[in-house]
């Protein structure tokens, strides 16, 4: 009998000597869908050179790209406790339908009210070398010459850019990391009403509007003839970004 | 009992192997270890976050080496970065990458890496791992995506086998090839000059040396720190009035750093012509005559140039006497460091 169980602890140690992740279920999880609707004001956002739109400072444009890191997210679970997730990077890309949404996984049972994230990555993972996952350089959201995350890029063509030839092409890169022109935003999004209900039966999908209009509009009304790019940590940029920060809406939740 | 025991042993045998694929180890002629040489501080690179192995060097080695780094598989890191030239290049004032397109600036040697805070001359990038993606990437260099170098090497018959021995997995990604190389340069450490011996009292200096370590303390050594022979910082060194490159503004965006430039270390220096971000010098000696009498003055001049009085040419030979004794030739012959494709 001894040795039976004795056999029976090896082999549990072997079987959970390879896994280093595996999840430990203490506490019964589930998931949470995230799934980020593209809009320039009440249009869906669409991704060529005829669709256009026009930004707070009457400027006609299109878009053909538009990117952003949402990172560090956490929940706020209705008892008050929150939930954080762990290697919490996620790239959002409106050009690519399989980077539209994400699952956060182990989100322990119970109702939700609240969220937040950062938009951008933190300043610790600018610096910390070589990044995998949804950080991997490979993505084109790294900064080769100047080591950083791109935290949102926003790019197409607009007739009132003039500085870029025949094509007219804008783009912001959204970086900086430290200092005063720090441009990490974190934004809390509540649910008010409405409630994600983690259950062993619901999991729940919560739909997120991002608005590329919201990065002309308030607190600063930028033009393309006045910007029409920018690369740098600089005021231009950390304009961009007050601007952007609250260009999250919550549209709806799916339980 | 003997029973339980056998059993023991088989269930810990397989538990112990279970979790390595693939151990074929690499024969080394000896481990490879990072060693800071005596008296000098830790290094920034952190190897803890990337634990140095014989066969992870090994990789990084033959990635250094690889041109299938480049976009027509013609030139690797060692193109440019050449052991018996200190891992510098000098043929070229500008590095030539791909179709001979010539960049904007000169390949610098490479020494003492896991010491340095920021790289390239402007200092835009400060991890050692994320440095190669620069070079890797642009039109002027390599002019490659790292998907094509990752499917490139993943397709290639040699490497899955050798990130396996190194890191464990078949499967390349940009981060563990990048781990790789950064193992590797991180170990190109250079402290075996005749300088160092003079320090470590194991050889002595001729008259003309010790005039020239004497004249280098005095004029050069505010910049030029011992012992990486840099302090790490930018500075306008006088070459421009009119910045064509604006150096370390170019990362910063600050008016104050127009035409700033990493200060380069001097180790290896006799090797490294030509000099400064552009190569525009190509001997010591132009360089001697350029903080003698041909500093240009501008809004950022460092003020250490400001007033700098000629060198007679006594004191010049003198001073190229002493920067001879930095070559390190055990470092441009270590037969760790070779190309072994």
């Amino acid at each position: 009998m001894k040795k039976q169980f004795f056999l029976f602890f090896l082999i549990a140690v072997f079987i959970s000597s390879c896994k280093k992740d595996a999840p430990v279920n203490l506490n019964p999880a589930g998931s949470v869908i995230f799934k980020f609707i593209n809009m320039a004001g009440d249009s869906n956002l669409i991704l060529n050179n005829i669709k256009t739109y026009i930004n707070a400072h009457n400027d006609t444009f299109s878009v053909h790209t538009f990117k952003y890191y949402i990172s560090n997210i956490k929940l706020t679970r209705n008892d008050g406790t929150i939930f954080s997730e762990k290697e919490s990077y996620h790239l959002i890309d409106a050009g690519n339908s399989k980077r539209t949404q994400f699952t956060l996984a182990n989100v322990p049972y119970g109702n939700y009210t609240a969220v937040s994230f950062i938009i951008g990555v933190d300043s610790v993972r600018n610096f910390s070398g070589a990044q995998t996952g949804d950080l991997d350089p490979a993505l084109g959201m790294f900064w080769m010459w100047d080591t950083g995350y791109i935290f949102a890029e926003l790019a197409g063509s607009s007739p009132q850019d003039t500085a870029h030839g025949l094509n007219h092409f804008f783009s912001y890169a959204i970086i900086g990391y430290s200092g005063q022109y720090n441009a990490l935003k974190t934004v809390r999004l509540p649910f008010y009403s409405d409630t994600a209900k983690v259950s062993p039966l619901i999991t729940p999908q919560v739909n997120l509007k991002a608005d590329v209009l919201e990065w002309f509009k308030t607190p600063t009304i930028i033009s393309f003839a006045a910007v029409p790019f920018t690369d740098l940590p600089n005021q231009t940029t950390l304009n961009f970004a007050n601007n952007y920060a609250d260009m999250f809406t919550l549209q709806s939740i799916r339980n | 009992m003997k029973k339980t025991r056998t059993l023991f042993f088989v269930a810990v045998s397989v538990l112990l192997f279970s979790c390595k694929k693939d151990t074929t180890i690499t024969k080394f002629p000896e481990e490879i270890q990072f060693v800071i040489p005596p008296g000098w501080a830790s290094a920034h690179y952190d190897f803890s976050t990337n634990k140095l192995t014989t066969n992870g060097f090994i990789l990084g080695r033959k990635l250094f080496y690889e041109t299938k780094l480049s976009q027509n598989n013609a030139i690797s890191c060692g193109s440019c970065h050449q052991q018996q030239f200190a891992f510098s290049n000098q043929y070229h004032a500008l590095s030539a990458g791909v179709n001979g397109v010539l960049g904007t600036r000169n390949a610098p040697a490479l020494s003492n890496l896991a010491w340095q805070t920021n790289f390239m001359w402007d200092g835009g990038i400060t991890n050692l791992e994320v440095m190669p993606l620069a070079p890797l990437t642009n039109h002027f260099e390599m002019n490659e995506t790292i998907n094509n170098v990752v499917n490139k090497l993943q397709n290639d018959a040699t490497y899955p086998y050798l990130f396996n021995n190194a890191f464990g997995t078949t499967t390349i990604s940009s981060q563990l090839l990048l781990k790789a190389l950064a193992q590797f340069m991180g170990m190109l450490v250079s402290s075996g000059s005749k300088y160092d011996k003079y320090e470590k009292g194991e050889t002595s200096f001729s008259t003309n040396e010790m005039n020239g370590l004497n004249l280098f303390t005095q004029k050069c050594a505010t910049c030029h720190t011992t012992p990486l022979f840099t302090n790490l910082q930018f500075m306008n060194f006088g070459l421009d009035s009119l910045f064509n490159d604006p150096g370390r503004a170019g990362i910063t965006g600050a008016a104050s750093d127009s035409g700033t430039f990493k200060v380069p270390s001097l180790r290896n220096v006799a090797l490294s012509s030509p000099y400064m971000h552009d190569g525009r010098f190509a001997t010591l000696a132009d360089v001697l005559e350029h903080y003698s009498t041909g500093i240009v003055h501008s809004s950022t001049l460092s003020p250490l140039l400001n007033t700098i009085a000629p060198l007679t040419s006594m004191e010049k030979q003198d001073l190229i006497l002493f920067l001879n004794t930095l070559t390190d030739s055990t470092f441009i012959t270590d037969a760790r460091f070779k190309n072994p494709n």
